[in-house]
């Protein structure tokens, strides 16, 4: 497959590997984190650790959408189609993701709720139009990525004036969640990061400007990355250049999608559509203020949490759960106690084992034979 | 093609064009005489059918039977390269051709939703018979129910066979072997990605094709080579992938794959790149897996390659010992990974 298969070949990850065998210095170590679940995916699936050397480690951050996303939302979603009695559309990663009582999207559409898996924000307003007579209610999830998507389905229900359409908006940001990684002190279980490998997709649309503050507030570099392994690969040798020559900058090795100012005409789409919301919560990382997006006062109407009375609560996650630390990339999976035993892909207790973005799932299935 | 009006001795005949199932037709009166005569007798036509009892009264056979059953419900009913009908002769074939059977007859059952029209069932039955004519394995008994509307999806198809296990013949998904050797007739996922292909009406520029087909004559090929075949099987739901976690639970070994040597189709892998899919789980409907003797595996992937089915045959992994039965898999990257069984439904990825 022509612009795949380049970043797949076997001949330049091995001569990738050795560069970055001599490029690492022997008398150190490198922790260095891929925010994304798309890179923690794409190492794990290719096995891009076996052609690191021991010293230089990958943390797996939180750039999954669905382990960030805390019990709590996941209630609402349930409590929407459950006790509402709406049509809830959602991305087919969430149907899985554990909430309370002992209850999953997927779970509550066996007891009735009508819960529909779609590809797009487009399907789901497409439902709106088939089923004048229901509530249809788009759980909306992701990071900047799959947010300009679901700014379309809200202009595009404004403009067919669609009362049956609403959003459980969700959508997350990615520089705050970076920046609480870093504020995190080593006390309360903050790693010592010598840099980040920087989102891919995320990237196309906000650009690589956005992370400068990583560099020039926090001393660490940035090597924005594809979802390629030999991307990976590259951007980790980029990184370990950089901190050997003590360097602190943006880079970008993703050059072929990324560009310094991103997609401004999806932008200006999100930044019409919403707003931030004051604060928001994260699973593993707490409440992080300006962190999440809502729908801007021109769109309230489409709004579910002002349309139906469910309002957030947060709930605990369960107590042998360390998806908090693992997210925060404090723990390894298979330092938590729970993991592959009570905890897996089938009955995932934390939400790391679900999606296969997942530090947890990913390792799982990917690695653990490693653990043997 | 749909089938010209016939005369009939139950009147009107079947109107093929425009008619739809309705509840007198699963009732066991006239309408459903008239359905069997007209439609199904028609493509399915065979002695044993035509004797009209209850059940086929069939010749005896010496040595071991094998029976399997298998039933199918699918979302389009048509496809590229296939439609419920072909498949559901093919499935079952397939089941008896990984026992090492040689398949002898099939029976049909079919349950049908009011208001499906016979048009469809026309097509679908026709196309039956030609699978059944083309693999040499007649339908020889079956049954129809109808249900009212909203109660099934259209058509659901049960096939059953009954095949003949020469003695000499003992595969089984226990009797892998460290040291065995991996082959996979041909190019992985092809029926799966035609399905969602056709179901999502997703237009790609090179339309995907099902390898739904009848694989008895490849696997008598291949035990016609004299290779000491361990085991057989289809990778149907759930893919190769899932397929070899079985395999290496039942025998109790590890398998591992050579990422580099899997044949898929380019359009195969770039659609499923483009939904976020791994072909390793994607159902195939025409391909045969085969663990091998290491002695005998060049004999075997020469018999795979010299049948039509088995032209892209493939030497894919090798059987090894492992008390943890982990298939894993060397990646194009020259790195390990696990191939592990499949949660759910394979999903697309979010970001």
């Amino acid at each position: 497959m022509k612009y795949i298969d380049e970043f797949r070949d076997g001949a330049l990850a091995r001569k990738l590997g050795a560069d970055i065998a001599r490029a690492a210095d022997p008398r150190r170590h490198y922790h260095f984190m891929e925010f994304c679940g798309g890179h923690t995916h794409a190492i794990s699936r290719y096995g891009v650790a076996d052609l690191l050397p021991a010293n230089v480690r990958m943390i797996h951050g939180p750039g999954c959408p669905v382990c960030v996303l805390p019990i709590g939302r996941v209630d609402q979603a349930i409590r929407l189609a459950l006790d509402h009695g709406v049509m809830l559309c959602t991305y087919g990663d969430c149907l899985r993701v554990p909430a309370s009582d002992g209850l999953s999207l997927l779970k509550a559409r066996a007891r009735g709720a009508d819960v529909r898996m779609v590809y797009s924000s487009a399907d789901a307003v497409a439902l709106a139009r088939q089923h004048p007579d229901r509530q249809v209610v788009f759980f909306a999830i992701g990071f900047e990525t799959t947010t300009p998507p679901t700014a379309v389905a809200i202009r595009e229900a404004a403009a067919l004036g669609l009362g049956n359409f609403s959003v459980l908006c969700c959508h997350v940001l990615t520089p705050p969640a970076m920046t609480a990684i870093l504020e995190a002190p080593a006390s309360a279980g903050g790693v010592p990061l010598d840099g980040f490998v920087g989102p891919a997709h995320v990237s196309t649309i906000i650009g690589s400007a956005p992370y400068a503050f990583c560099a020039e507030r926090y001393g660490k570099p940035v090597v924005i990355a594809g979802f390629e392994p030999l991307d990976v690969m590259q951007a980790i040798l980029m990184l370990i250049r950089q901190t050997n020559e003590g360097r602190a900058e943006v880079e970008n090795e993703f050059v072929r999608a990324v560009s310094h100012e991103g997609n401004r005409k999806a932008q200006a789409l999100v930044a019409e559509v919403f707003v931030r919301r004051p604060d928001f919560e994260w699973r593993g990382l707490g409440t992080i203020p300006d962190s999440a997006l809502g729908l801007a006062p021109a769109y309230r109407a489409f709004d579910a949490e002002a349309r139906f009375p469910v309002a957030y609560r947060s709930v605990a996650d369960h107590k042998a759960c360390e998806c908090g630390a693992i997210l925060r990339g404090v723990k390894r999976p298979q330092e938590c106690r729970i993991f592959g035993t009570a905890c897996t892909p089938e009955n995932p207790v934390g939400s790391c084992m679900v999606s296969s973005e997942g530090a947890c799932a990913a390792h799982y299935t990917y690695g653990r034979y490693k653990d043997a | 093609m749909p089938a010209p009006k016939t005369r009939s001795s139950l009147g009107r005949a079947l109107d093929l064009k425009h008619g739809r199932i309705d509840l007198a037709h699963g009732s066991g009166g006239r309408a459903m005489a008239q359905l069997i005569e007209e439609l199904f007798a028609r493509h399915l036509d065979n002695p044993f059918l035509a004797q009209g009892d209850d059940g086929a009264v069939l010749p005896g056979a010496d040595g071991r039977l094998v029976m399997a059953t298998d039933s199918h419900v699918i979302s389009p009913l048509f496809f590229p390269g296939g439609d419920i009908g072909s498949l559901s002769v093919h499935g079952t074939l397939n089941d008896l051709a990984v026992m090492g059977a040689r398949p002898l007859w099939l029976s049909a059952a079919f349950i049908l939703e009011e208001g499906f029209p016979l048009a469809d069932l026309a097509r679908i039955v026709e196309s039956m018979g030609e699978a059944s004519r083309v693999a040499g394995v007649p339908i020889v008994t079956g049954d129809t129910k109808v249900v009212e509307r909203g109660k099934g999806d259209g058509v659901f198809i049960t096939t059953t066979g009954v095949g003949s296990l020469p003695p000499d013949r003992d595969v089984s998904g226990r009797h892998a072997r460290p040291g065995d050797v991996v082959l996979i007739s041909g190019t992985l996922g092809d029926h799966g990605m035609a399905i969602m292909a056709a179901r999502e009406n997703l237009g790609f520029e090179t339309p995907i094709v099902s390898d739904s087909a009848a694989l008895h004559g490849l696997t008598e090929a291949l035990f016609a080579s004299g290779a000491r075949v361990h085991t057989l099987r289809d990778p149907t739901r759930g893919g190769l992938a899932t397929t070899l976690n079985e395999i290496t639970r039942q025998s109790g070994v590890g398998i591992v794959l050579d990422e580099a040597a899997l044949p898929i189709n380019p359009a195969v892998a770039a659609a499923c790149e483009f939904l976020g899919l791994d072909p390793l789980y994607v159902a195939n409907e025409g391909k045969l897996l085969a663990i091998v003797a290491p002695d005998d595996a060049d004999a075997a992937l020469a018999a795979l390659r010299a049948h039509p089915l088995g032209a892209r045959a493939a030497r894919i992994g090798t059987v090894q010992a492992d008390t943890h039965r982990f298939v894993q898999m060397t990646t194009t990257l020259g790195g390990r990974r696990i191939v592990d069984w499949l949660n759910g439904d394979q999903l697309p990825r979010i970001c």
